[in-house]
């Protein structure tokens, strides 16, 4: 459906253009490289609460983003206007700004060499999710927590987002590029109080690059019942014991412990120390890509934002790289990381495709696209059937990683025993921690069972930008985990 | 009048002449123009700025609410905000718990304003940085420095009018020795009290007085937590433990007019004073004004927005954010009071100040902390919080710093922390440090606590 059938501005310049006109103007300005993001998003969210709507709210946001290159110094400069004039201006003030970078010089700054590229590119989509009546979707959202509350939820929330962008790349190399990436997901979730304590269960909490069959496909009625009542089981289930066992994740946790101990530690900006200050460096050594062993043999992480709907899926990256798939993890041993065309080139690495920002106004940065799992030959059942002793958890209810991406601890909202082979009593406030490269080499068991799981939310970088990342995954088995952590 | 408080009543007009006057409707509009200088290795890498207007637009007509918002603020834009969320308000169900529009009410301040700081050139950003650079001697640095400005307005249908201005500046580095970095943040209205010689030289002390830590079993220890600690555990209270809306959940830890704190511990929100960062009224054009929500040690109130008030059947404290109705209210400039009469000491090694100094030499044996990092909530309820420490720990023994400690996990409820007799010492520092959250600013002194609960040690 047309923009303006669903009541957003039509912006009538012409994108390129406008990118085009504030490089020329950082160029002018003196800078040896200059590229430009022009992007238009809209956007829509619902959340309902006990049978109410909570709040609906639909976005709009627009405008040019430039990137200058002067000396070894960047610069950056957003404003909220395509004009030509407003253009000019943000390409002159990116380059004044990397002028003043250079005041205090870091290594020399180079870009790898990037083949100039053209293209169109547009996420797969059945459903326009924003053309789905705001009626409809509020019906289901409602309907939802009503449900759950039937079931003994004293608090039953559900929601969707939705995200439409627009954008148009251009470079001083000649890229030209436009994408078109609509994204969604929504879930549901069901909390009951205790005296002490609250528990909480949720589902689906699911992303990606797909249109409103993305949330239909979740089924979120067929499973608003289970979660109440499980929210509720959970406040008088055992709570986790505390000590060593082997512990199985499902999918969704496996999903976050990729994300966290995996998917930063691989970003290159922290391998060189460009995140030092805040998000932190990583325990991983460049001397010792292609060699070093991250995990067990069955580990092999993909970088692949070619994957058909995933929330980490585009045509180019924020600078222009076509998306190709590698293997960050091959058989265990660590063989690549993210990367973008600065830090490849500090780096001596020959390849980028990893950089994005999450809208026109921050700067393009290395971030995850999709980083995953590839299948393994067992299946969830043939993992608990093979475990004597230990537990399963699922799905993530807290996440917490040092600054080097080695030491976690994350907590789950269920678990349950396993004791010769089946699935026993429900566990309370399940938790594990470990160090990444030991509980990854811990993994002897891995299903083929893989689900596209999509985060929303990552936080990296100063401003502070939000990244939309996937992450396949399955269920696997650890041995060794230390698990029942309380304060 | 202010640009922004001509578009805010534009928009609320548009929406009566296309709605009818039945139509309630309020208009927030933000121009932020925030400028960051960002460097690691000891070099400025990213070096970003932008302004960006944005209008946030909440109607609600024949019962039922839906917000909005554009930074598309043409004529055409302003239009198609206001038809789509006008559309879109037949579309959606009845919201019985609309709480009403704030209602007309005069500022309590005009805003945090530094002109300087609001007009600050990339320049003067960069030298501040070549300051700290160059004070950490040889050290490999990293960190930003930050400006902020901020001019809003807000517009309603019930007849409140009010705009402000504000400005901000933070400074946050970390200088860096094999195993372990030292870290000096800082944040104020006025770039012109950010020294980046200072700070820099700070944290190289830090970074020099870590090098070498030993590793501690972990377990229970005392500690004295120094301000850029301490603003950890306000930010974990004010937005989980003093949210209105999570107490009307019965998910906070709060319970009105309980002894839950040390009687040393007073925690109020106030944007008034000199020091406050942020602006003068909320989301929802209600003015922020000084809250108490935590008297010599009792629980006095939580944070409300319009929505969560009505559900307890109070008063908005001010605390409402843009579209964050399912967030919930969250304070933005908590403040644990100093001990005005707190003693001081001289500083030897990595003690962040005279007052931190002073607590640690009352301390037989226990750890000093400098930073907490990626604190997460395990239950809400009781506020358990697990996170690391980092940038600097070290083992107290005697009122003597003797050795550098490896960083910890670990678990620990923030309530109990500060619980009934478990603060030890207050002191009479009142530290704002650079807050990731622009126009935010976290406040509080070094504090001594009986226990804190380190679960595991950072190698395992």
């Amino acid at each position: 459906m047309p923009a303006e059938d669903l009541g957003y501005t039509v912006l009538r310049v012409t994108h390129f253009d406008a990118a085009a006109a504030a490089v020329q103007a950082a160029l002018d300005a003196g800078a040896r490289y200059a590229d430009a993001r022009v992007m238009h998003r809209r956007s829509e969210s619902m959340s309902a609460r006990n049978g109410e709507i909570e709040d609906v709210s639909q976005d709009e946001d627009a405008g040019v983003g430039v990137r200058a290159l002067v000396g070894s110094g960047w610069g950056f400069y957003a404003v909220p206007d395509m004009s030509d004039a407003a253009a000019r201006a943000a390409g002159t003030r990116a380059a004044r700004i990397a002028t003043a970078s250079a005041s205090v010089p870091g290594p020399a700054a180079g870009l790898i060499p990037l083949p100039a590229a053209s293209g169109s590119w547009s996420s797969p989509c059945e459903v326009d999710p924003l053309s789905v009546p705001l009626s409809e979707k509020a019906d289901l959202m409602v309907g939802l927590t009503t449900t759950m509350r039937e079931h003994g939820a004293d608090l039953a929330e559900s929601f969707y987002r939705v995200w439409d962008t627009a954008k148009w790349f251009v470079s001083s190399e000649g890229h030209r590029i436009d994408q078109r990436i609509r994204e969604c997901g929504g879930g549901i979730s069901a909390t009951s109080i205790g005296a002490g304590e609250s528990q909480r269960r949720s589902y689906g909490d699911q992303f990606g690059t797909r249109g409103w069959e993305l949330v239909t496909g979740l089924d979120l009625p067929g499973n608003a019942a289970r979660v109440a009542v499980e929210s509720r089981e959970l406040l008088t289930a055992a709570p986790c014991p505390a000590g060593e066992t082997t512990l199985i994740l499902g999918s969704g946790q496996m999903a976050l412990q990729i994300h966290e101990s995996v998917g930063h530690a691989i970003e290159l900006d922290r391998i060189l120390g460009w995140e030092a200050a805040y998000a932190g460096t990583s325990w991983l050594d460049l001397g010792q890509l292609g060699s070093m062993r991250y995990g067990s043999p069955l580990m092999n992480v993909a970088i692949d934002p070619t994957i058909p709907g995933a929330l980490g899926s585009f045509g180019f990256d924020d600078e222009g790289t076509p998306a190709a798939a590698r293997y960050a993890v091959h058989e265990g041993v660590w063989v690549g990381v993210l990367a973008g065309r600065d830090s490849a080139s500090v780096a001596g690495l020959d390849y980028a495709g990893s950089v994005r920002s999450d809208g026109w106004a921050r700067l393009p940065m290395v971030r995850m696209t999709n980083v995953g799992l590839e299948p393994g030959p067992h299946t969830l059942e043939e993992i608990i059937a093979a475990t004597d002793d230990g537990i399963f958890m699922d799905t993530n209810r807290s996440w917490s990683i040092d600054d080097r991406r080695l030491n976690f601890q994350f907590g789950c909202e269920i678990g349950w025993e396993i004791k010769n082979g089946k699935i026993g009593r429900m566990l309370r406030n399940p938790t594990y921690t470990g160090i990444g490269p030991t509980f990854w080499q811990s993994m002897d068991m891995l299903s083929s069972e893989i689900t596209d799981w999509g985060i929303p939310n990552c936080g990296k970088g100063q401003p502070g930008q939000t990244g939309h990342t996937g992450h396949p995954a399955a269920p696997a088995r650890f041995t060794g985990v230390r698990v029942g952590v309380t304060g | 009048m202010s640009a922004e408080l001509d578009l805010a009543g534009r928009v609320v007009d548009l929406v009566r002449r296309l709605a009818g006057s039945a139509a309630e409707a309020e208009a927030l509009v933000d121009h932020t123009a925030l400028a960051l200088t960002r460097f690691a290795n000891s070099g400025i890498h990213q070096n970003v700025a932008d302004a960006t207007t944005a209008i946030r637009l909440r109607v609600h007509l024949d019962g039922r609410t839906v917000g909005g918002s554009t930074t598309v603020v043409d004529e055409a834009g302003l239009t198609a905000l206001v038809e789509r969320t006008i559309a879109a308000v037949a579309l959606t169900p009845v919201d019985p718990a609309w709480p009403g529009l704030a209602p007309a009410a005069p500022l309590v301040t005009d805003g945090a304003w530094d002109e300087a700081t609001a007009m600050a050139s990339p320049d003067e950003r960069a030298a501040r940085v070549r300051a700290f650079v160059d004070a950490a001697e040889g050290l490999e640095t990293a960190g930003y420095c930050r400006t902020v400005y901020w001019s809003g307005a807000f517009a309603n249908s019930a007849g409140q009018s009010v705009s402000g201005r504000a400005a901000e500046a933070a400074m946050d580095g970390i200088a860096r020795v094999p195993g372990a970095d030292g870290v000096a943040r800082l944040g104020s209205r006025r770039l012109a009290d950010l020294d980046g010689a200072v700070l820099g030289g700070r944290a190289a002390l830090k970074a020099r007085a870590g090098a070498d830590p030993i590793e501690l079993p972990p377990g229970r220890y005392e500690v004295v937590l120094e301000p850029t600690a301490v603003a950890d555990l306000l930010t974990n209270f004010a937005l989980y433990g003093f949210n209105g809306k999570l107490l009307n959940e019965r998910q906070s830890f709060a319970e009105i007019g309980a002894a839950q704190f040390d009687p040393a511990v007073t925690i109020v929100d106030d944007v008034t004073t000199t020091a406050g960062i942020g602006m003068p009224f909320d989301g929802e054009g209600t003015p922020k004004r000084p809250v108490t929500f935590v008297g010599d040690g009792i629980t006095l109130g939580v944070a409300y927005d319009r929505r969560s008030a009505a559900e307890a059947g109070v008063a908005s404290t001010g605390h409402g954010w843009p579209g964050g109705s399912a967030f919930g209210p969250v304070p933005a400039n908590l403040r644990l009071l100093p001990d005005d009469a707190a003693p001081t000491a001289a500083v030897a090694g990595p003690a962040a100040d005279a007052h931190t100094a002073a607590l640690v030499s009352t301390m037989e044996r226990g750890l000093l902390v400098s930073d907490f990092w990626y604190t997460r909530v395990l239950d809400p309820k009781t506020l358990v919080v697990t996170g690391l420490t980092r940038n600097g720990v070290w083992l107290v023994e005697n009122g003597e710093i003797t050795r550098p400690v490896r960083n910890f996990r670990f678990t620990q409820s923030y309530p109990l922390a500060l619980g009934p007799g478990a603060v030890l010492g207050v002191g009479g520092n009142a530290v704002t440090p650079a807050d990731s959250w622009d126009m935010f600013g976290f406040t509080g002194p070094s504090l001594r606590l009986a226990s804190w609960n380190f679960t595991g040690g950072a190698s395992g």
